[in-house]
């Protein structure tokens, strides 16, 4: 089985209309690698979210491919692009997007729900998941109850409990403090490296660039560097309750 | 289970005061649909009151007669052709027509008379709670209904009044024979309700006919039809059912009742249908949320389909607490809203028809979703 999850070729994206118009993505090549941490960077208006978004399948390119754990999203609607989504991309967002009536594990069974997944089985699944992110005894609470690095942690939690192949964080740390920052970036770098998950996470954050494979830079809507991250993320200490 | 009953109801019941409004569109509509229909199987029912208590297989009507109460009159020379068919048991005159009642202190109310011989046993007064209704010839007897009393200005029974200049007497007492007119009923013999209603000897209002245990019946019909030239001969189902849709119908009081209903109905799909449409884009980030994660549409429109069955179970249980009161309070007035099993059962459909109906303005606003906002945000 190939090593790359998710491929992108010669990707081109506009968007807006009239003066607002602004070629976002200008033929972006990109490959994420199963057992990879993969960091986004670039400046404000680089076209990282863009990027971010079709090759979440959420976007659709004017032009290129993109192919997700084999299949292509080239001419599929939205409900097929949803099902591409469902079976293979996991997503943490930057404002973690909990439900806020929802108990932490039910956050979490919300992603198997989805999948077709219900009852106990699915039940007993959030509850390993958040216990691997070290919040088994928050599991019957709220988000409104859990602080900012809690709520990204069972974000984390629900993007893993599907078991996914790629997991798209998009700014995952930027509504965090130091030590929450490193927690969340340690989970997503486990994702990567003992799940053998393809991990991309957009971000301008320079204090999560330890954790990275590889770093790659986008400026106006071209790659314009990739660089490999350093050893620090060797001499990261596991996370509370890890195993991912 | 799936999650999508609790995402439905936590959606439901996090916003209270918008849960109350929803309820009160839809109880408000429910029980407008309910009393409204109540009110026309009640008047469907009291305007044939007269039919149902009848003992009679046939009748004989003047031709085009519309109800029980119409008052155009057949030849009695019938009466002879009609007992001599094979398998007659017996054709009993009825006399019926309005008249007036006057109190002892001089004031008048209009009744409806109601004369047959009460020896036939085919048409007397039913529920008899004082009296003897044998007695009506003795006396200038009459029998009326104890919920009259105010109306007609007596106390109880061996009261006197006049009716057409002539004295009266109460000898019996019902309990339950309302008009839907509110004119009350007088029942009386024969022979006195041709003198209350001005009829001439030689003709009554109808014939009530009893055919023999084993009489053909549609020989029986077919023949009394060969006798009877322009009158018509009715079973007794198809005189109720003329005399239902002349009243309901041909009055304009059902197509009233009917469209107050479709009123609630509007009322209650525009109410139900704009609190799902705020609920619903109160949490437009979590259906976008769902939706990135990869969520089919079918999920999402679920969640608010289940919001309105639970808006319509709520809705409904408390609509039909409040339609139990009022049909209770009704029970024993001049016009009871009638509630049967069918009814309820419709109206149950009918509520659950309303709410997800009323999500499809919910759903189209959810088909726009753009899954990509979640990261806008």
């Amino acid at each position: 089985m190939s090593d790359i999850i998710v491929e992108a070729r010669q990707l081109k994206k506009t968007l807006g209309k009239g003066a607002g118009r602004v070629q976002a993505l200008r033929g972006v090549d990109l490959a994420l690698r199963r057992g990879e941490l993969t960091l986004l960077m670039g400046p404000s208006g680089s076209g990282k979210t863009t990027l971010l978004l079709v090759l979440g399948c959420m976007l659709t390119p004017d032009s290129g491919t993109v192919t997700v754990c084999g299949t292509s999203t080239s001419g599929a609607d939205k409900e097929a692009l949803a099902r591409i989504r469902r079976d293979h991309i996991g997503f943490v967002f930057q404002s973690y997007h909990l439900f806020p009536t929802l108990k932490a594990a039910q956050n979490v069974q919300l992603a198997l729900d989805i999948r077709g997944e219900h009852g106990r089985g699915a039940a007993k699944k959030a509850r390993e998941a958040l216990a691997l992110v070290g919040l088994a005894q928050k599991a019957n609470a709220r988000p409104g109850a859990l602080s900012g690095g809690e709520q990204q942690r069972v974000a984390i939690a629900r993007a893993f409990v599907a078991n996914p192949s790629v997991i798209l964080a998009d700014e995952p740390t930027s509504a965090l403090d130091s030590d929450n920052g490193r927690t969340i970036m340690r989970l997503l770098a486990e994702a990567a490296h003992e799940r053998d998950r393809a991990v991309l996470v957009v971000t301008h954050d320079p204090r999560v660039i330890p954790f990275a494979d590889r770093i790659i830079e986008i400026e106006d809507g071209i790659l314009v560097d990739e660089k490999s991250g350093g050893p620090e993320r060797l001499r990261v200490p596991k996370a509370a309750g890890s195993g991912l | 289970m799936s999650l999508v009953m609790t995402l439905a109801s936590r959606n439901l019941f996090h916003d209270w005061l918008r849960f109350i409004a929803t309820l009160v569109g839809i109880v408000f509509s429910v029980v407008l649909v309910m009393v409204q229909m109540g009110l026309f199987l009640g008047f469907g029912r009291m305007v044939t009151t007269m039919i149902d208590h009848a003992n009679a297989d046939l009748w004989v009507v003047p031709k085009s007669a519309k109800s029980f109460e119409d008052p155009s009159l057949l030849d009695l020379k019938l009466r002879d052709k009609v007992a001599s068919v094979d398998g007659v048991a017996s054709a009993v005159p009825l006399v019926i027509g309005f008249s007036d009642w006057r109190l002892d202190t001089g004031e008048m109310t209009p009744v409806f008379i109601v004369g047959a011989d009460p020896k036939a046993g085919v048409l007397q007064p039913w529920n008899v709670v004082e009296g003897d209704v044998r007695e009506f010839a003795q006396f200038g007897g009459v029998a009326v209904d104890r919920t009259y009393f105010d109306r007609l200005g007596i106390k109880g029974l061996g009261a006197t009044a006049e009716i057409r200049g002539r004295r009266v007497k109460v000898v019996a007492l019902t309990d339950g024979i309302r008009s839907f007119t509110t004119t009350p009923y007088v029942f009386v013999d024969l022979k006195n309700a041709r003198l209350y209603t001005g009829t001439p000897p030689n003709r009554a209002s109808s014939l009530m006919i009893r055919l023999k245990p084993d009489a053909d019946r549609a020989k029986a019909i077919d023949a009394i039809r060969d006798h009877v030239g322009d009158a018509e001969v009715l079973t007794s189902n198809e005189f109720r059912s003329r005399s239902r849709s002349f009243w309901l119908f041909g009055t304009g009081a059902g197509a009233a009742l009917f469209a107050g209903a479709l009123l609630g109905v509007i009322v209650g799909t525009v109410i139900v249908a704009q609190t799902l449409y705020s609920s619903t884009k109160d949490h437009l980030s979590e259906f976008a949320t769902l939706r990135a994660m990869g969520s089919s549409n079918s999920y999402i429109y679920n969640v608010i389909i289940y919001q309105a069955l639970l808006n319509a179970v709520f809705g409904f249980v408390l609509a039909s607490a409040i339609g139990y009161v009022v049909v209770q309070m009704t029970a024993k007035s001049a016009l009871p809203i009638v509630i049967t099993p069918w009814l309820v059962a419709a109206l149950l459909a009918l509520t659950i028809v309303m709410c997800v109906s009323s999500g499809i303005v919910a759903i189209i606003r959810v088909v726009r979703i753009d899954p990509a906002s979640v990261f806008m945000r």
